[in-house]
């Protein structure tokens, strides 16, 4: 069956404010789609349009050949016809209901018999490893447990979308690391197509299979994690991207795969660009040495931060500030002198004015 | 971009699509709930404010056999020239208005002073027996509000006005001045006493939500303790404090009981009193325009507060939830200040009480000597001797019709208040930031600033004449209960919506999402979820229905008499002991409900008030 999700020119404003500009993506079956963005940048609206809680004020949605909305058609369909699952960021249990009863509330609206039901029940239950929890009302689990009840309740009725609205935030940091694996895994499973929203940029790189960053209603890029990863089409991408952060260096290309930073000149790979640039790159990706080596600039670690399975340095040369990630433990002390190399390869150039990535 | 679809699109087209989106809104369960409640509100609230008004600028079928020239219907500035010039004006506007005036803002000062300390005391210090003070303090509020001013009559009564002396002058053989037994002090002294317990149950709840360690900043910085409360304290509680005046400003404004007892003997008459003498004279005009006064006064105050609460409104959130509470320590004041306390809490209820109970088992008015008491007044055969030949009250099939009647209202009007404040929540909440939702959040609210009595008198001008679909309701006990309804309104409308903010609309959009059409999702989601809210309202609505009189005094017949307008009717024929005995029925019955309705979902007056 066809769950290819296809959005044209949605618009979306409350009031003054676009929440959506215009956003055009195609979403191919079984793909794992991560709307990711600081808050207010459109991604639960988005959701929330394609759930149809919400009516665009413009474009339109299909779902395979469904149109499920259309502005200049007038057509909205209802969310129960446009057979999707949504969880909620707070779960939205009904609390007074017991486990049994949440799972079967669609169910029985479908008027599905008994048996059938109970067998789901079980099912969902055993798919999120919460067999036995019939008998509970959501206020006697924790919050961990709520949310595997919300995700076996959309699992029950066996939506062949399935939405997430920042499933994890409610979360502490473990809990959420064991659901990522969890949800992952599920979807894995069932193979259903899923747009799923988070401002974590971890989630986002670890579960999906596609990630569409967005910024002010509109999305910045539609890419594998990998590409938004090491290829950011942006400026803004570049930096929400990544944790420590990139470094973005102004400098000034002259076409001959030379960057001039001011203090120092560095290679890049073959660009035929000229003017203002900035250049991105990754902290992972710069090769410090304790001693000169050729090619690679002198630098003074200002900070030394290990943590473990890896060390953040922090160098400075004049103005210019450096974060570096290296494996393990540094043994780097603060204020010894560095030697930072760079592999044209790594690097990124960005157009200063238009912050867009000059293809090679 | 629209300019554009519509170029391209075919005209038709365009107009289906325009259509089927407006028909999509037009279906939204929260559209047409709204559009249904404002048309609903559009009967109850202003049509007939419009008629009330109309009323008073318009020449009256009395007038026209009066006055040369009147024709009935016809345009004329002459009832208003009446109320408020000349001689006539000043006996029958000016003086009631201050009259009303001088009592609103007594009342308003010496409720605030009472309830504020009880508040304080309960909450913040360590005086014993706070639990029982706190469950005592709304009691006054249960018993129906001029308990009080027939209480005070039985210990002060003077002679006056004829008739029997109170308790006092036949203790101490002395009558008690005119001051003491009537006019302003009592009134001001007995409708206090009464809403003191807005100001208790706003302050105690902002007092609970400061935090502590704020005033102790203040001690350690070396302030005293008068200082932390008049520098630190109070400035916090300040908007509880306007909450609580506006309440009981527009309440004491409007409220007839105790001013008819205390006030008309000496012909100390405020508007209400006095519009209900117009309207027993006849001249609608004239009460009406009594009425728009007061509902001018109010308005004017309410608005005059809420731009100073507005201002003040960000002291709201301090605190928070997670406070600290460490009790101000009374030391050796403690006990005689719970002395105190506990002898208000008695002169308050329990005396009042057992004065009116005393009294109704005496056989001959201000005789309070043992051979003179009689269960006569109760369950005596009817003898011609007493009460006129009419028989004891619990004999009286008539008072056992009017407590049905009492019970009717109160349970009707509770439940339809209940059921409409959940849709207007719904509707309410779910278009929140719409202009259709805050139209009818605003029109709900508007029985606010209208006092009861005024309200009461807009209702006889509309219903005394069929209106569009609606019969004639003068007389009928549905009017009773529409007006209840329409008075609750603000009330209601706001404790349904913050049952539905409790609710989150997550919840039901996961029914949607699940398939459930609306009605599956109130009926699953919704009523389940606010039933808690929906008790409290229920039983706030049931108790202050139950005692309620300003706003149906105009309206009762003889065949839809409830218990409250009942006790005035005995009062008025000077049968005070019948009077007491309806009174003590009224509050056993309000008291005995609320214990069976508080039994069910951990429903209570104080969150019922506490939402409002």
């Amino acid at each position: 069956m066809d769950t290819t999700i296809r959005i044209n020119n949605l618009t979306k404003k409350f009031g003054k404010v676009v929440a959506l500009d215009h956003v055009s993506l195609v979403i191919e079956p079984g793909t794992f789609l991560t709307l990711l963005g600081p808050s207010g940048c459109g991604k639960t609206t988005l959701l929330r349009c394609v759930a149809g809680l919400e009516d665009p004020d413009g474009g339109e949605i299909f779902i395979g050949d469904k149109l499920i909305f259309s502005f200049e058609k007038g057509i909205s369909m209802p969310p129960s016809q446009r057979e999707l699952g949504l969880v909620f960021q707070n779960y939205a249990l009904w609390p007074h209901m017991k486990v049994d009863k949440n799972i079967t509330f669609a169910l029985e609206i479908q008027k599905m018999p008994k048996d059938e039901m109970n067998k789901r029940v079980k099912e969902a239950l055993k798919e999120v490893q919460m067999e036995g929890y019939e008998d509970r009302y959501p206020r006697e689990m924790s919050g961990g447990q709520q949310q595997r009840i919300a995700l076996a309740r959309m699992l029950a009725y066996r939506p062949k979308v399935f939405l997430m609205d920042e499933p994890l935030s409610n979360l502490d940091a473990r809990l959420r690391m064991d659901m990522r694996s969890e949800i992952k895994r599920l979807h894995h499973v069932a193979g259903a197509t899923t747009i799923y929203v988070t401002h974590d940029q971890v989630e986002a790189l670890t579960m999906s299979t596609t990630i569409a960053i967005m910024r002010e209603g509109v999305v910045q890029q539609f890419d594998t994690p990998d590409k938004v990863y090491h290829y950011p089409a942006n400026l803004f991408v570049a930096d929400f991207i990544g944790n420590p952060k990139v470094n973005l260096l102004d400098g000034e290309i002259d076409g001959k795969n030379l960057v001039d930073l001011g203090d120092f000149n560095i290679n890049v790979d073959t660009y035929h660009a000229t003017g203002k640039v900035v250049v991105g790159v990754r902290p992972e990706d710069i090769v410090v040495s304790t001693s000169p080596t050729p090619g690679a600039i002198e630098f003074i670690a200002y900070s030394v931060l290990p943590s473990g399975a890896d060390s953040t340095i922090v160098a400075r040369r004049g103005d210019i500030e450096l974060t570096i990630r290296v494996i393990g433990i540094s043994k780097i002390k603060m204020d010894e002198k560095i030697w930072l190399s760079f592999d044209p390869q790594t690097l990124n150039l960005y157009n200063k004015e238009s912050g867009n990535l000059i293809i090679s | 971009m629209t300019n554009a679809v519509i170029a391209q699109t075919p005209l038709s087209q365009w107009l289906t699509a325009g259509s089927r989106r407006f028909f999509r809104w037009l279906t939204k369960p929260q559209v047409v709930l709204s559009l249904i409640m404002l048309v609903v509100m559009f009967y109850m609230v202003i049509i007939p404010l419009y008629k009330l008004v109309e009323t008073t600028v318009t020449w009256q079928l009395v007038d026209a056999s009066r006055i040369e020239g009147a024709v009935e219907g016809e345009l004329t500035l002459y009832h208003w020239t009446r109320m408020m010039t000349g001689i006539f004006g000043k006996i029958y506007t000016l003086t009631p208005l201050k009259h009303s005036l001088t009592i609103a803002i007594g009342t308003v000062f010496l409720a605030m002073f009472i309830g504020g300390s009880l508040a304080w005391l309960v909450v913040r210090t360590d005086m014993p027996g706070r639990k029982l003070i706190n469950q005592l303090a709304v009691l006054p509020y249960i018993m129906p509000s001029w308990t009080l001013a027939q209480a005070w009559l039985v210990l002060f009564k003077n002679r006056t006005q004829g008739g029997a002396p109170g308790l006092f002058e036949y203790i101490l053989g002395v009558s008690p001045p005119d001051w003491l037994s009537y006019g302003p002090v009592p009134i001001i002294i007995c409708v206090a006493l009464h809403y003191y317990t807005f100001f208790f149950l706003f302050v105690s709840a902002a007092l609970m939500s400061i935090d502590s360690n704020l005033e102790e900043a203040g001690e350690l910085m070396g302030a005293n303790r008068w200082r932390i409360l008049r520098k630190i304290t109070l400035p916090l509680v300040l908007p509880a404090l306007l909450s609580g005046f506006i309440m009981t400003f527009s309440k004491a404004l409007g409220t007839f009981g105790t001013p008819n007892i205390l006030g008309s003997p000496v012909r100390y008459y405020v508007i209400s009193t006095m519009m209900r003498g117009s309207l027993a004279a006849g001249d609608k005009a004239d009460a009406f325009v009594l009425g728009i006064m007061l509902i001018l006064f109010s308005i004017v105050t309410i608005s005059l507060n809420q731009k100073l609460v507005g201002t003040r409104r960000s002291y709201e959130t301090i605190g928070g939830r997670g406070f600290v509470a460490t009790a101000s320590k009374l030391r050796n004041l403690k006990k005689i200040i719970f002395v105190i306390v506990v002898i208000f809490q008695l002169a308050v209820v329990v005396i009042p009480l057992g004065l009116l109970t005393y009294d109704t088992f005496l056989l001959r008015s201000g005789d309070f000597s043992f051979d003179n008491l009689t269960l006569q007044n109760w369950v005596g055969e009817p003898n011609p001797l007493y009460n006129d030949g009419e028989p004891g009250v619990l004999l009286n099939p008539r008072i056992w019709k009017t407590a049905w009647n009492s019970i009717k209202l109160a349970l009707y009007t509770a439940l339809f208040s209940g059921i409409l404040g959940v849709l207007l929540g719904y509707a309410i909440v779910k278009g929140r930031g719409t202009r259709l939702s805050r139209l009818v959040e605003q029109m709900a609210y508007l029985p606010y600033v209208i006092p009861g009595i005024a309200l009461g008198a807009v209702y006889i001008a509309m219903f005394s004449k069929p209106l569009g679909p609606l019969p004639s309701l003068y007389g009928t006990f549905a009017l009773l209960v529409i007006v209840s309804i329409a008075d609750k309104l603000p009330y209601s409308s706001r404790s349904g919506v913050s049952a539905m903010m409790q609710v989150g609309h997550e919840l039901e959009e996961a029914a949607q999402i699940a398939g459930a059409n609306v009605w599956q999702r109130f009926r699953r989601v919704i009523f389940p979820l606010t039933s808690a809210g929906f008790v409290s309202g229920f039983l706030l609505t049931f108790i202050t229905v139950m005692r309620e009189l300003s706003l149906i005094i105009l309206l009762v017949t003889r065949d839809t008499q409830v218990l409250a307008s009942q006790t005035m009717r005995y009062v008025e024929a000077g049968r005070d002991q019948m009077a007491n005995i309806v009174i003590l029925i009224l509050i056993f019955i309000t008291v005995t409900g609320n214990l069976i309705i508080g039994r069910f979902r951990g429903g209570s007056l104080q969150k019922g008030l506490g939402t409002r």
